[in-house]
């Protein structure tokens, strides 16, 4: 066990891990989230569900804060000496060679994300009226029906301020470009590629990245646009 | 042809070195690199200063000794080309060409553009070998072995150990050249038996070492002379997994 914490491979395996359960969250929060195009009702509905159940849900987040710990721990720590391993570089500072974008900026990128999710967790699930810059209380909003939680309405107001909006868009861009590399990755440090699917998992990669980005600014998108209210 | 050379000099490990400027003239395009190397080492002599330090041995891309940082690639950047392949038709007259030893924590500088590179001999007496005596040469066919495993396995023994694939890694990652020597010997049955300890012991020595961890970058196999590939990474991987898993 102590190995795994240990050597350079483990820790490979414990970021290939988290990430890839945090991967697996991504998609489903993006589903589940996508059903505020089919009205209040359902959306609500669904949000009720999970608040319904609170130790699966406590379960749930405990699980994944512990993987965004061990996801961060092992990024900075390999990176931290991966640094060491490289004191000096070359003259000019030359662009490591066939090193794509994604892959050269993977700390930076996920550092944004990681002060996105803080920002997305206050705003949304503690729900703090500081940051949601409309002067509301999101607290407040009751489904006149059911007297749950108005979710719907949350997104909506939330959605509606432009610079908040624009946060998501941006921290969507850096997951996207994050996951466009760290899937490969994923499968690589896993060593689940090989000469045959290797070219396959690159693509599957880049077309996932895509579709995360799309759907989930899809819904910023709406409400800004004014096509769900 | 005549060319600006930008050199690292550097006296021993531990004196600072800098970029000192030559010029090397009349360089016949047919010259390889380490050839142009020679004729203005011939110059330098006969001034009567001190030649520029640099590796090679074999001169035919099978040793793995010769290792130079030519304007920022290690082996210059042509495909599967060593720096004792590269030949001075793929430069122009009146080129700067700026020329660095391998730069990495765990290749320390001897002098102008040697490095040591002992931290992989140490990786490979941490397991880089078959322990059993092998005796004379076997008949061809006396154990049978799949085509496509024999194959890999002589894919991945076409590492010369060069270290351009850490030279080249932002993490200055000895992973592909460790690979190729896991992948290598654990596709055989003579080095089969031994793969779960191969793998774990050179890992560790690997580490030891002071290398980087790989982020698949892929810069390693874009310059590597004998075209290993990030696969064989994936399948250390495999069988280090594996080895973790028997508890070895
Ligand atoms: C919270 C802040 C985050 C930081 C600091 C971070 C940092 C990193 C770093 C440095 C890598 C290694 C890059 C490489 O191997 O090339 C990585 C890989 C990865 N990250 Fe993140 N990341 C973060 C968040 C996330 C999130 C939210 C997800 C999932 C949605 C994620 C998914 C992945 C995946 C799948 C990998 C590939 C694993 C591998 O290469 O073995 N990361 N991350
Ligand atoms: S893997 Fe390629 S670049 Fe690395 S040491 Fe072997 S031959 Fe050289
Ligand atoms: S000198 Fe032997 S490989 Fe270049």
């Amino acid at each position: 066990m102590l190995r795994l914490f240990q050597s350079s491979l483990g820790k490979k395996y414990i970021m290939a891990v988290s990430g890839f359960v945090l991967f697996g969250f991504v998609i489903v929060h993006m589903l589940g989230n996508l059903q505020i195009f089919l009205g209040p009702e359902p959306l609500n509905r669904y949000a009720h569900f999970l608040q319904s159940m609170p130790e699966l849900l406590w379960l749930a987040r405990i699980v994944l804060l512990t993987m965004v710990a061990l996801h961060v721990w092992s990024a900075i720590k390999l990176s931290l000496e991966n640094k060491a391993a490289r004191p000096a570089g070359y003259e000019g500072n030359p662009t490591p060679v066939a090193a794509s974008y994604a892959s050269r900026t993977m700390l930076m990128s996920g550092l944004i994300v990681a002060v996105f999710i803080i920002y997305h967790l206050l705003h949304f699930t503690v729900q703090t009226p500081a940051v949601n810059l409309t002067g509301q209380d999101f607290k407040t909003f009751l489904d006149p029906q059911t007297k749950h939680h108005d979710v719907f309405r949350m997104m909506v107001v939330g959605y509606s301020k432009f610079w908040v909006s624009g946060f998501y868009i941006l921290g969507m861009a850096l997951l996207c470009l994050h996951l466009s590399h760290g899937v490969t990755g994923m499968f690589q440090s896993l060593g689940l590629k090989n000469e045959h699917t290797g070219k396959w998992i690159d693509r599957f990669a880049l077309a996932v990245a895509a579709v995360i980005f799309l759907g989930n600014c899809s819904i910023p998108m709406a409400v800004l646009l004014g096509y769900v209210r | 042809m005549n060319l600006t050379l930008k050199v690292w000099r550097q006296k021993s490990p531990n004196a600072p070195g800098r970029f000192i400027t030559f010029q090397a003239d009349g360089v016949i395009p047919d010259m390889s690199f380490l050839e142009m190397l020679d004729v203005v080492n011939e110059g330098l002599i006969e001034k009567g200063e001190d030649p520029i330090a640099f590796d090679s041995d074999c001169r035919e891309g099978i040793c793995g000794m010769c290792s130079l940082v030519i304007n920022g690639v290690p082996h210059g950047g042509h495909k599967g080309t060593a720096t004792c392949q590269l030949h001075m038709r793929h430069f122009k007259d009146g080129d700067t060409i700026t020329i660095e030893p391998w730069r990495a924590r765990a290749f320390p500088i001897i002098k102008d553009l040697v490095v040591n590179r002992w931290a992989f001999d140490r990786i490979i007496q941490a397991g880089g070998f078959i322990s059993v005596s092998t005796g004379g040469a076997p008949d061809a066919n006396a154990i049978p072995i799949p085509k496509a495993d024999q194959d890999q396995s002589m894919d991945a023994a076409a590492c010369i150990g060069c270290g351009a694939c850490v030279a080249a890694c932002k993490n200055a990652s000895a992973m592909l050249f460790v690979a190729a020597k896991v992948s290598h010997l654990s596709l055989l049955p003579q080095g089969k038996v031994e793969r779960h300890r191969r793998v774990t012991n050179m890992v560790k020595a690997m580490d030891a070492e002071g290398f980087g961890a790989c982020t698949v970058t892929g810069s390693c196999e874009a310059v590597c002379p004998k075209e290993i590939n990030l696969t064989f990474i994936a399948r250390m991987n495999r069988e280090y997994l594996a080895a973790w898993f028997k508890g070895k």
